[in-house]
């Protein structure tokens, strides 16, 4: 299949369907959710002006109105290249990323203030490079959604990704600690100014070539089983890659000296070999491994000390972050999680405003701690909101997922769906102190490229694959003519390998 | 592939489940205790957004502020540093305030309902209104007079406290401990200074963080002799009934000697002279002859064992520099029964027996008041930002030990001790100044402490000032008679009669 052989549909014919078929695009709401997203990103700017300056300037909304033409440039591209795509991931993505852009504008403002300083311009500072940044990802993402007319297109690219994405995992982990280390994790390439995570773009390269992977090996995987005390256990030759995946993130846990990571990618695994088998088995053999491991791993941390004294410090300091012991240790003090929990406490139910709180007592606060930050100035009801957001993107995503014909787009989708909501429950949890923290970035929050990159990247993906989901299965003449005649294993993209004895 | 798919979601849900469960626990529930948290940064921020009120004494400041480029907004500065640093106390940017900046801190933080008019037009104005203001009833001059001679006494004794009283209302006109501390490096918004200031204080083997005024007791030694006389003349005695003395007295294993061998050798001594010379065998018989009860009462009568007086406002009277109870100990053998020999050494003031030098004050000012004792305060006047008056000490009673008719004797007593006895050393000329020496013996070899109680009246014979001075660890002998002449200048500069 090629890029051309699904032709996107003219306006024209899209609006005809959507009379005839019922099916409409959507895209208007899209656009109507977006300017109200756009609305909330420039009352919050306005709140931070009222609280920092005691006036709100005339120019207060050019910051999102800025986003906002950014924002509508992909729109206008997912108009004519994925008409029918889901409506509300592009505007609830918009929210985030423009609320993350407005708080980077209010840090840079009291920095500014505090520090007598001019006001400084939208392209400067932080949120001026946030905004770089995000001009920069949804390029990607519209050219993605430009060239990648289909999605099962990926799947021939497979193995290659799997290899990228596995050396993009490990470039951090083999490189000196000068170069990779932030904060006590490796998880960097830092040249110059400029710092890469790489990791943050392999998650994308590992969920295609898990799901190609699977595709093709999911009957194997889901028939050929051993049945013990009532639960299928798969072949020992088919546990190879689950086992190696462990291994891999094992590593990953102790060599980039990040939970995070691991539990990310482990947890993608796990849950595309269960979304492909439909088999539980697998999960509960994950669980045990990744938990088994973990707690290893801390046990070890304790007696050896070394690559593990990491995660055993991360989580002797989550056990009982408020210890004054725990806060004043020597190596990996809660000083971090405190502060950040007690600024969301400070929060309380209704926050105290955007630009009136004190986010600068959070250490970390443009990066990993911003939703800390964020939560002093909104309080609970404004997490709460930008909870709800999150999980409509993951919920929609998944949706993507059910609904979409193929299974390569299935697991591609509900791998890159579920990996974003895991995501976004370890940096959440961690810096709430239900897990360990670790050293993630907030997905569309947080200041930094690679994490907004990998994301709207991900955001395209799901929109390409909502699309085709979303599509009427009659749209195309070649899939028309072609569709009812085939082979079911070839609308899979990928040819699912039968059984051997 | 559809059923695990939404059993995927399902698992998100759950998970986002348990964020939003976890968000509640912090922000609903664990709000109120992390806003609070010593640690969180934020709570000094608002503090020090509002200018804290000023305490001022006379016309002297002895706390205020100065406005800082930093963070926090004001910082707290104690410009007559130590001289009233125990009374004082001092406004940290972490931790609990001490002294009256602890007792009044609703008043100087502003949070007090009597200034709920400041805050209320605080919030349509937008203002930070300062704190009120607490004026206090020390009397600078006598403050400093204190402090002056009591850091520059003529035996180099390096501990000691003093405490004058106003014997008429209980405003405490001079308190000063010493060795004191600079409170302002422990108010520095530099958290680094701030600690390292306090570990070197509190490392000090001298205890300068210790008020040694009130929240200190020692034994009181000849001081006591005043409360047996009390004792004496309640049960009928008079100032000329003959009470047995000698050189010597035994009283089972305690041997009671006077403090030289020409103070009251001969059988007989009246009440009067026996105090004026500070006979020390004969209060000894005295006390022993009253009996415990009777010497116990009498010292709970003026106030020992005492373990709730606080010495700041008289309407918050559970606030201000906690008092440390004194004692007479209990007197008693194991069996419960008395205990003569400790009875013996009890009334003077030695054994078990321990004192504030406070309570030494107003054991002082109760004989001058004719034998009511007023309650002890440090506040005068709490203004508001404005300086309008929201308080005035109304002076209160705080117990009658004694009538007017024991008091007068006594009076008469303690005015001979200082005309012609052992408090020599506390006259002042014009002045009707009556007293008593104390010297007690604490530990084996070391210097016994010079106490001296006292009272003055003016030409007019109004009582001006009640006094307690102790030294601890007075070498040269007379270990008294310098507490005296302290006492003495104090009382003439809490009079206004100045003089250093």
């Amino acid at each position: 299949m090629t890029a051309s052989a699904v032709p996107a549909p003219t306006p024209a014919s899209t609006g005809e369907m959507s009379r005839i078929r019922g099916l409409k695009t959507r895209r208007n709401a899209e656009l109507g959710l977006l300017v109200f997203a756009m609305l909330l990103v420039a009352a919050f700017g306005a709140t931070v002006e009222a609280n920092q300056f005691d006036e709100i300037r005339p120019n207060f909304w050019v910051p999102a109105a800025l986003i906002g033409l950014l924002f509508f440039g992909l729109h206008m591209v997912v108009r004519f290249t994925a008409p029918f795509a889901d409506p509300v991931l592009l505007p609830s993505v918009a929210l985030l990323n423009g609320i993350g852009v407005a708080f980077l504008r209010r840090l840079d403002l009291e920095n500014a203030i505090a520090n007598k300083l001019a006001v400084p311009g939208f392209f400067a500072e932080t949120s001026g490079r946030q905004l770089a940044w995000t001009l920069l990802s949804l390029i990607l993402a519209a050219v993605l959604l430009l060239l990648l007319r289909d999605h099962r297109v990926v799947s021939r690219y497979a193995y290659t990704l799997g290899l990228v994405g596995i050396v993009l995992m490990m470039i951090p982990a083999v490189l000196p600690a000068s170069i990779s280390e932030v904060n006590g994790a490796k998880l960097w390439i830092r040249l110059g100014s400029v710092s890469i995570q790489p990791g943050e773009f392999a998650k994308l390269a590992l969920v295609s070539f898990f799901a190609y992977y699977l595709v093709r090996k999911r009957e194997v995987l889901s028939l050929a089983s051993h049945r013990v005390l009532g639960i299928d256990f798969p072949r020992g030759r088919d546990l190879g890659p689950v086992l190696t995946v462990w291994l891999f993130s094992l590593l990953v846990l102790v060599f980039e000296k990040d939970l995070g990571t691991a539990l990310l990618y482990f947890g993608l695994f796990v849950v595309t070999l269960y979304v492909a088998t439909e088999r539980s088995s697998w999960l509960i053999i994950g669980l045990i491994l990744f938990f088994g491991g973990v707690y290893v791993a801390y046990l070890l941390g304790d007696l050896v000390g070394g690559p593990f004294a990491n995660f055993y410090d991360r989580a002797e300091v989550w056990l009982d972050p408020f210890s004054q012991a725990n806060y004043e240790r020597k190596s990996g003090n809660s000083f971090q999680l405190v502060q950040g929990l007690l600024g969301l406490g400070t929060g309380g139910l209704f926050g105290t405003g955007p630009g009136a709180g004190s986010p600068f007592k959070v250490p970390e606060v443009r990066t990993d701690f911003i939703f800390a930050g964020l939560g002093e100035e909104i309080g609970l009801f404004g997490l709460s909101a930008l909870l709800i957001v999150y999980l409509l993107i993951v919920e929609r995503g998944l949706h993507a997922a059910l609904a979409v014909r193929d299974s390569f787009g299935k697991l591609v989708a509900g791998g890159l769906a579920f990996t974003l909501g895991l995501q976004v429950f370890v940096i959440l949890g961690g810096i709430t102190g239900l897990i360990p923290l670790t050293g993630q970035t907030t997905p569309f929050l947080s200041a930094g490229g690679s994490s907004l990159m990998a994301n709207w990247l991900l955001i395209a993906m799901l929109l390409r694959i909502s699309d085709a989901a979303r599509r009427p299965a009659t749209s195309g003449p070649e899939r028309a003519g072609g569709g009812p005649k085939k082979a079911p294993t070839q609308l899979h993209g990928a040819m699912t390998e039968v059984i051997k004895p | 592939m559809n059923a695990p798919l939404r059993r995927s979601g399902v698992v998100i849900l759950v998970l986002f489940g348990m964020l939003f469960a976890n968000l509640n626990w912090i922000q609903a529930y664990k709000a109120d205790e992390y806003r609070t948290d010593p640690r969180n940064n934020r709570v000094q921020v608002a503090e020090y957004e509002r200018p804290r009120g000023k305490i001022e004494a006379g016309t002297e400041t002895l706390a205020s502020n100065t406005e800082t480029d930093g963070e926090l907004k004001y910082q707290r500065i104690y410009p007559k540093k130590e001289i009233y640093a125990p009374v004082l106390g001092y406004k940290p940017v972490v931790g609990a305030e001490v002294g009256i900046e602890a007792a009044e801190n609703d008043i100087l933080s502003g949070s007090s309902d009597k200034l709920f008019a400041d805050r209320l037009s605080d919030m349509f104005t937008g203002n930070n209104t300062g704190g009120g203001n607490i004026i206090m009833s020390l009397n600078p001059a006598a403050q400093e007079v204190a402090w002056k001679q009591m850091t520059k006494n003529e035996r180099g004794v390096t501990k000691g406290a003093a405490v004058a009283i106003d014997p008429t209302t209980g405003a405490v006109q001079a308190l000063v401990s010493m060795p004191s501390y600079d409170p302002n490096p422990l108010a520095s918004h530099d958290g680094k200074v701030a600690t390292d200031a306090y570990k070197k204080l509190i490392a000090d083997k001298d205890q300068p963080l210790l008020n040694r005024g009130v929240a200190n007791t020692l034994p009181p030694g000849s001081v006591m002799k005043v409360i047996i006389s009390a004792a004496a003349l309640q049960a009928g005695y008079n100032l000329d009934t003959s009470i047995p003395a000698g050189s010597v007295y035994q009283e089972g294993g305690a041997t009671i000697r006077n403090s030289e061998d020409e103070v009251c050798p001969g059988n007989q001594i009246t009440l009067k002279d026996a105090l004026t010379t500070s006979c020390n065998t004969g209060f000894s018989k005295l006390g022993v002859k009253l009996g415990r009860d009777v010497v116990m009462n009498t010292a709970k009568a003026f106030g020992f064992e005492d373990e709730s007086l606080r010495v700041g406002d008289l309407e918050a009277t559970d606030r201000g520099l906690a008092v440390a109870a004194s004692r007479t100990g209990a007197i008693a053998n194991e069996d419960g029964s008395v205990d003569k020999s400790a009875l013996a050494q009890s009334s003077l003031g030695q054994r078990d027996v321990r004192m504030t030098p406070l309570l030494g004050a107003m054991i002082a000012a109760s004989v001058a008041n004719d034998g009511k004792q007023m309650r002890p305060y440090l506040v005068q006047q709490q203004l508001d930002s404005d300086r309008r008056t929201i308080y005035t000490a109304k002076p209160k009673v705080l117990r009658e030990p004694i009538d007017a008719a024991v008091a007068g004797n006594l009076r008469d007593m303690m005015v001979s001790v200082v005309q012609s006895g052992t408090g020599k050393n506390a006259k002042i000329s014009g002045f009707k100044v009556g007293g008593k020496t104390g010297t007690a013996q604490n530990a084996e070899g070391a210097d016994p402490h010079g106490w001296f109680i006292g009272f003055a009246y003016d030409e007019n014979g109004k009582a001006v000032s009640a006094v307690c001075v102790m030294l601890e660890n007075v070498p040269g002998g007379h270990a008294s008679a310098e507490a005296a002449r302290i006492a003495g200048l104090i009382m003439k500069a809490a009079a206004n009669r100045g003089g250093n």
